[in-house]
């Protein structure tokens, strides 16, 4: 006991000089939390995103709290109807965000300064519906292409391909070389061959946002030409799959190509950050190959991720401070950095460390970009097209499903319940 | 394990009481406690699951739809096709553990009482062990080892010189679902093992070396005197297979995912169920379809369970040992 004495005085002591030391802080600052889901980039908010914004705004406390990403959606909603939601709210794209703010949990943000940095194709991960009212500052994208093992391609003297013959060509020399796989990618998971397959390269075919709009309008069709041949193109990968693809999945892939065992990954910028880590050989990535007869190149820069604010914040004023700082080029940059491969979605002109994900950003300036064609209003009825593009582009990999088949039945069940509007 | 052991429904109870004795009020004592959590979290969220079943979702809210969901379920050109395809998927389940699985339960388990068998404690723990690992656990082993880019499996069928034979199996339409099912069979093998042994070892050895001296051959003594005698433990097994089996989940969701590929091949109820209820990726939840779905295999174990309690344990004849 008498040992313990000293050491509970000593802990009181300080306790107490915690307490005056906080009392002394100016009196009118004001805490932010902002919930998230990516609880994987803690360390680069709190180490470089926040710092930078709390030292220009001192009076301003920003605490990032997130939560699993499974668990985000559930979690957010219990506490939003709760009362108890964080003053910033990321927000998922498409409907989960837009049902959160059609029941009044998210401010609308139409007049926030700066919100002109963002187009189109940025904002319509956080519209309503008639197209007017926006209620997320978009945050970052991933863009779509094609990764490759750069000393394969210079032990066999291949160049990155620019047209679909030269993508062929290049993976035949590779499958003649006999050394590594040519196209790390499978069809276990399904999803790979619908999101870094089918949406990876159809919007060259599809003409990006001109195609998804009419798909949407109800003016194209999934069993016309320009879609039967994504999936056509995508049957003619086959013969170039490591063998054995039909059961692998996408971790696989992923060890396939960071070891050094295939030469080209059909990829997400995600992919990066983690290659980077992984994988001892230098990368370099091309653009989808362009069809035969194709002149202008299209690019799937698909909105991820945005951040809101919540309707019922206490600070209404220094969360839109925080939003519009958001919105400039200071954040874009230490954002896009702190995170190789998630892009901003504003059009400040920044720089790249990354030399890999400066590849990627750069296609923005050559390219039309436009956002994978399922996302928006076309997944919200049964069968939900998201599922069944997974479905039928596995088959179609496999040879399993002819395209021309694969087109009628998604196109079949978008029938079922989509009514376009005119 | 709902189902309760074979013999009593026919043992006989001693009915001649000789005198009448007051109800024993302590006895509500001590079933209170269990008949309370049970009520809690079996009875009340299975009977609320059911009247979810019987509502559909109107603008904010829901209304009441009888058995309009079952006749969606059982009709409607989305859902009936996946609804019968994982009800088929379920009884090939079923039925490769009934062929595979409990059979050799009963081999190993007649392996395992043989006399003279030395380290029987050590056989019975290591054929038991998969039953007590995790599915995540088992689901990735065997992912591993049948990974035609990294698994084990290939060079192990060329050391026996059947590498031409290997093949993406878990990646196939066809062979996909046995394969899962094969998995599951080994995984489980030890639980109708571990009841076959305890039937057998019941069985006095007077009967077997009355039968000896008799002149029966050893097939003779287990077709014509220990099968009879654990036919019982058959129908436990039996049915403990089939509740098993159609609950399912847990290893097709580890291996294959909730879309259940190639191709909803490996579709079960459990899974369908889940994709339903939950939602998935972009697909939103659908609770009064998943209760739907979950209404349709309480039908179906039910079923099974009273086809069990009243045609099997009534015919069945049980011995007096």
């Amino acid at each position: 006991m008498r040992k313990v004495l000293p050491l509970a005085l000593v802990l009181v002591f300080a306790l107490v000089g915690c307490q005056q030391r906080q009392a002394s802080q100016p009196a009118q600052q004001v805490t932010l939390t902002i919930e998230s889901w990516r609880n994987d980039d803690l360390t680069v908010w709190q180490d470089t995103i926040l710092p930078a914004f709390m030292k220009k705004y001192p009076n301003i406390k920003v605490v990032f709290a997130p939560t699993a990403p499974t668990e985000y959606n559930a979690a957010l909603n219990a506490k939003l109807e709760g009362g108890t939601g964080g003053d910033l709210i990321t927000c998922r794209p498409f409907d989960a965000s837009l049902a959160l703010f059609n029941k009044g949990y998210l401010a609308p943000l139409n007049d926030l300064a700066g919100m002109e940095h963002f187009g189109d194709v940025a904002r319509s991960g956080w519209i309503t519906d008639d197209g007017q009212t926006v209620f997320c500052v978009p945050m970052a994208s991933v863009i779509h292409g094609f990764i490759y093992n750069g000393d394969v391609f210079k032990q066999l003297g291949l160049s990155e391909p620019k047209t679909e013959a030269e993508f062929l060509a290049a993976l035949d020399k590779i499958k003649q070389s006999g050394s590594v796989a040519p196209l790390a990618i499978g069809t276990a998971d399904q999803w790979e061959a619908a999101t870094m397959g089918f949406q990876n390269i159809g919007p060259n075919y599809w003409k990006g946002e001109e195609g998804r709009q009419a798909l949407i309008r109800g003016e194209q069709k999934f069993t016309d030409p320009q879609y039967v041949s994504v999936w056509q193109q995508l049957a003619k990968w086959r013969p170039y799959l490591p063998s054995g693809f039909q059961a692998q999945k996408y971790p696989d892939s992923q060890n396939l190509f960071t070891l050094g065992k295939a030469a080209i990954y059909p990829a997400g910028s995600w992919e990066i950050a983690l290659f980077r880590r992984q994988a001892q050989f230098e990368m370099g990535a091309f653009t989808p190959p362009l069809p035969a007869g194709a002149t202008d190149c299209y690019i799937s820069d698909h909105v991820d991720i945005a951040i809101g604010m919540n309707a019922k914040t206490t600070h209404p004023q220094e969360a839109r401070t925080f939003l519009e700082w958001v919105t400039g080029a200071e954040f874009a940059e230490l954002y896009s950095n702190g995170l190789p491969g998630f892009f901003t979605l504003s059009n400040h002109k920044i720089t790249l460390q990354d030399p890999l994900a400066q590849t990627f950003i750069n296609w923005r300036d050559k390219c039309k970009t436009t956002i994978r064609n399922s996302y928006q209003l076309l997944s919200r009825g049964e069968p939900n097209l998201e599922n069944e593009l997974w479905r039928v582009s596995a088959e179609v990999m496999k040879g399993a499903l002819p395209p021309a088949q694969a087109a009628r039945q998604v196109q079949t069940g978008l029938d079922k319940w989509y009514k376009p509007k005119q | 394990m709902e189902a309760t052991g074979g013999r009593g429904a026919t043992g006989s109870l001693p009915h001649r009481m000789g005198t009448r004795r007051p109800f024993p009020a302590h006895i509500l004592v001590f079933i209170a406690p269990a008949v309370a959590i049970y009520t809690v979290f079996m009875v009340f969220p299975l009977f609320d699951s059911l009247r979810l079943s019987l509502y559909a979702p109107q603008g904010g809210g829901s209304v009441f739809a009888g058995l309009g969901n079952y006749v969606r379920l059982l009709t409607d050109p989305l859902y009936a096709p996946r609804f019968w395809g994982a009800v088929r998927h379920n009884l090939v389940f079923f039925a490769v553990h009934m062929l595979v699985q409990n059979p050799i339960g009963l081999i190993l388990a007649v392996a395992l009482s043989s006399r003279g068998l030395r380290g029987r404690a050590v056989y019975r723990t290591l054929l038991f062990m998969p039953t007590v690992l995790s599915f995540v656990i088992v689901g990735f082993i065997w992912q591993l080892i049948l990974s035609p880019l990294w698994g084990v499996g290939e060079g192990m069928m060329r050391l026996a010189g059947l590498g031409g034979y290997f093949r993406p199996w878990l990646g196939m339409e066809g062979p996909a679902l046995v394969t899962l099912s094969l998995i599951s069979v080994w995984q489980f093998v030890g639980v109708p093992m571990l009841l076959f042994h305890a039937a057998l070892l019941a069985i006095p050895d007077e009967f077997i070396e009355a039968a000896r001296v008799d002149g029966a051959s050893g097939w003779m003594t287990f077709w014509r005197i220990v099968f009879p005698l654990i036919l019982p433990t058959v129908g436990v097994v039996a049915i403990l297979t089939y509740v098993g089996n159609f609950n399912a989940f847990d290893l097709i969701y580890t291996v294959q995912g909730a879309l259940a590929g190639p191709n909803f091949s490996t579709d079960i109820l459990g899974t369908l169920f889940y994709r339903t209820f939950f939602g998935f990726q972009l697909q939103l939840g659908n609770p009064t379809m998943g209760a739907t779905i979950s209404g349709a295999m309480f039908a179906l174990i039910m079923a099974g369970v009273l086809l069990y309690v009243f045609v099997w344990q009534r015919r069945v004849q049980v011995y007096e040992l």
